[in-house]
């Protein structure tokens, strides 16, 4: 249904809309994820530093619900 | 309270919780990534263009996914804010602050994706219609339980504070649209309204479909990564926590209880 | 328990009347807010007439927030609030009680007043009345969201934008209504469903909100 690569880019004379909505969602979303793996990098790479200099010394259970 | 007895309860312990969303992210993040591939390739390639508005109405395949995702991830929010509340069970919590992020990014997606369908629609990027009005509005929740929950330094009366704004932001929301509503009908003739949804093709309604679906998913995936980050944090102190970061050694795993008694351990305190 | 209640209500109104001040800036912000309009838009009369009801309503949103923040703050500070909150009575009567002394001496005032701004806007008549029966209905509704806020925000840094943030979306609901009863009031409508929707508004706040804000108190006092 188009022709070609640059109709289907150029989306019928809208593609600054269309493109604009995909792009931005796009670059949000990745955004968010890498600012999620971060986190969860860092904060494993937190707790394991400390762990590691605390020892193997046991602590308290995990606190329930 | 066992856990035998109320089962998904048991997932309310920070561990067993931990363990799910292991499970569960990569499954959800799979099938979100599928199903949006599916869902752009039908809206792309398959559906065709809109005898009226062209080609931009593809813009609807993300717009309306966001849209009613900031709608449902408020409530969802609220939801959890009540439990909270209720039954004082932190992950409830856990979860409730999780949300937000997550819901305000769709929230404001669907604004950025209306105002630019609105552009060539309307001529205009932005018009005070109802339903924009109200995700706007919307928005502004979910920012104030934000910054709230950014403010308090205690976690706990903080966490509670958030909740019991999410609970009575929850409660307006209907008042709040219901009151747009009958302000844009008011005033009708000053402003153009957001016709429906272009007369739908079967094409059209799966696209829409598959990428509601993947959304969902999606939105599913990144908080129940959030919380279990959170719940990570949270719990530092805990054995169980250790043992997952550093497995225990031979040696020290003899000394160790066995998980299965952790476990029940865990949900009857 | 409704002679405690109305004692708690008298001794908070005793307690602001004797810091005239507070009420006196409350109101003269109202004034002046409301005089920014015609200074903003310029005097020509169609066009701030169809703007009064809004600016207005507006104006009076803004003076009941920023009335908001001494609801609780002063009692909290010297321990009365927490005396309350032990005490035995119950606490959303208590909160309502404090609730309703803020009204009368805070809000009543600006219903009184509004009349005149709105006719310096160039209401007349009819539409002068709804505005300040649209008001005095709407404001102690304000007042109600308000005090949940209030009682959130209660020993927390920066609260003044903060609040604004939680409290004015809680506000729309009145506002749109509010002002929509002077704006079918002008355009020779019955404002009475809008009037009705407001008093509809208020009877399912007044339970409602006392129980917020009780629980509010409780998390923020913990």
């Amino acid at each position: 249904m188009w022709d070609g690569i640059g109709d289907f880019l150029a989306m019928g004379g809208h593609w600054p809309y269309v493109w604009g909505s995909y792009g931005l969602f796009a670059l949000l979303l990745a955004a968010e994820l890498l600012l999620q793996r971060h986190r969860h990098r860092r904060t494993r790479t937190v707790l394991n530093r400390r762990f590691r200099r605390t020892g193997s010394t046991r602590t308290h259970q995990g606190t329930g619900t | 309270m066992s856990s035998r007895r109320i089962p998904w309860l048991t997932f309310a312990a920070p561990r067993n919780f931990h363990l799910l969303v292991q499970v569960l992210v990569p499954w959800l993040a799979g099938v979100a990534v599928l199903l949006a591939i599916a869902g752009l390739y039908t809206g792309f390639f398959v559906a065709p263009p809109d005898y009226q508005q062209g080609n931009s109405y593809r813009i609807m395949f993300i717009h309306v996914p966001a849209a009613w995702m900031g709608m449902f991830l408020y409530l969802l929010m609220a939801m959890y804010a009540v439990i909270h509340l209720v039954w004082r069970i932190r992950l409830a919590d856990v979860m409730a602050r999780s949300l937000a992020p997550t819901g305000a990014l769709m929230t404001f997606m669907a604004l950025w994706t209306g105002a630019l369908w609105g552009a060539p629609t309307w001529g205009t990027y932005w018009v005070w219609d109802a339903r924009l009005t109200s995700t706007l509005i919307l928005l502004f929740l979910y920012l104030g339980y934000m910054a709230l929950r950014a403010t308090v330094d205690d976690r706990e009366s903080g966490g509670r504070a958030a909740s019991l704004l999410a609970l009575v932001g929850a409660i307006n929301v209907p008042i709040i649209y219901f009151s747009v509503e009958w302000w844009h009908t008011l005033h009708q003739g000053m402003s153009v309204t957001l016709t429906s949804a272009p007369t739908m093709a079967p094409s059209m309604f799966a696209a829409l479909l598959l990428m509601t679906g993947a959304c969902w998913l999606y939105c599913a995936a990144i908080t129940l990564r959030r919380a279990q980050v959170q719940v990570l944090e949270d719990e530092a102190d805990a054995q169980w926590v250790r043992d997952l970061l550093q497995p225990p050694t031979a040696e020290s795993a003899r000394t160790a209880e066995d998980p299965a008694g952790t476990i029940r351990e865990e949900g009857h305190s | 328990m409704w002679r405690s209640l109305w004692t708690l209500v008298r001794r908070d109104i005793s307690l602001i009347v004797m810091r005239r001040q507070d009420v006196l800036t409350v109101v003269a912000f109202f004034v002046i807010v409301t005089t920014l309009f015609p200074l903003a838009v310029g005097p020509e009369p169609e066009i701030l007439r169809a703007l009064a009801p809004g600016g207005v309503w507006v104006a009076a949103a803004l003076a009941s927030l920023i009335s908001l923040d001494r609801l609780f703050a002063d009692d909290w500070r010297d321990g009365t609030l927490e005396q309350i909150v032990l005490g035995r009575q119950p606490l959303p009567l208590v909160a309502l009680g404090k609730i309703t002394a803020h009204w009368l001496s805070l809000g009543l005032p600006l219903v009184v007043i509004s009349p005149l701004l709105g006719y310096s806007l160039g209401l007349r008549g009819f539409e002068l009345a709804v505005l300040a029966w649209s008001l005095a209905l709407g404001t102690p509704v304000l007042s109600l969201l308000g005090a949940t806020g209030a009682a959130l925000m209660l020993g927390v840094r920066a609260g003044g934008a903060l609040m604004a943030l939680l409290v004015l979306p809680l506000y729309v609901p009145v506002l749109v209504i509010g002002s929509g009863a002077v704006n079918e009031a002008m355009h020779q409508a019955g404002p009475y469903a809008h009037l009705s929707l407001l008093g509809a508004m208020l009877a399912i706040a007044l339970p409602l909100a006392p129980l917020a804000v009780a629980g509010a108190l409780r998390i923020s006092l913990d």
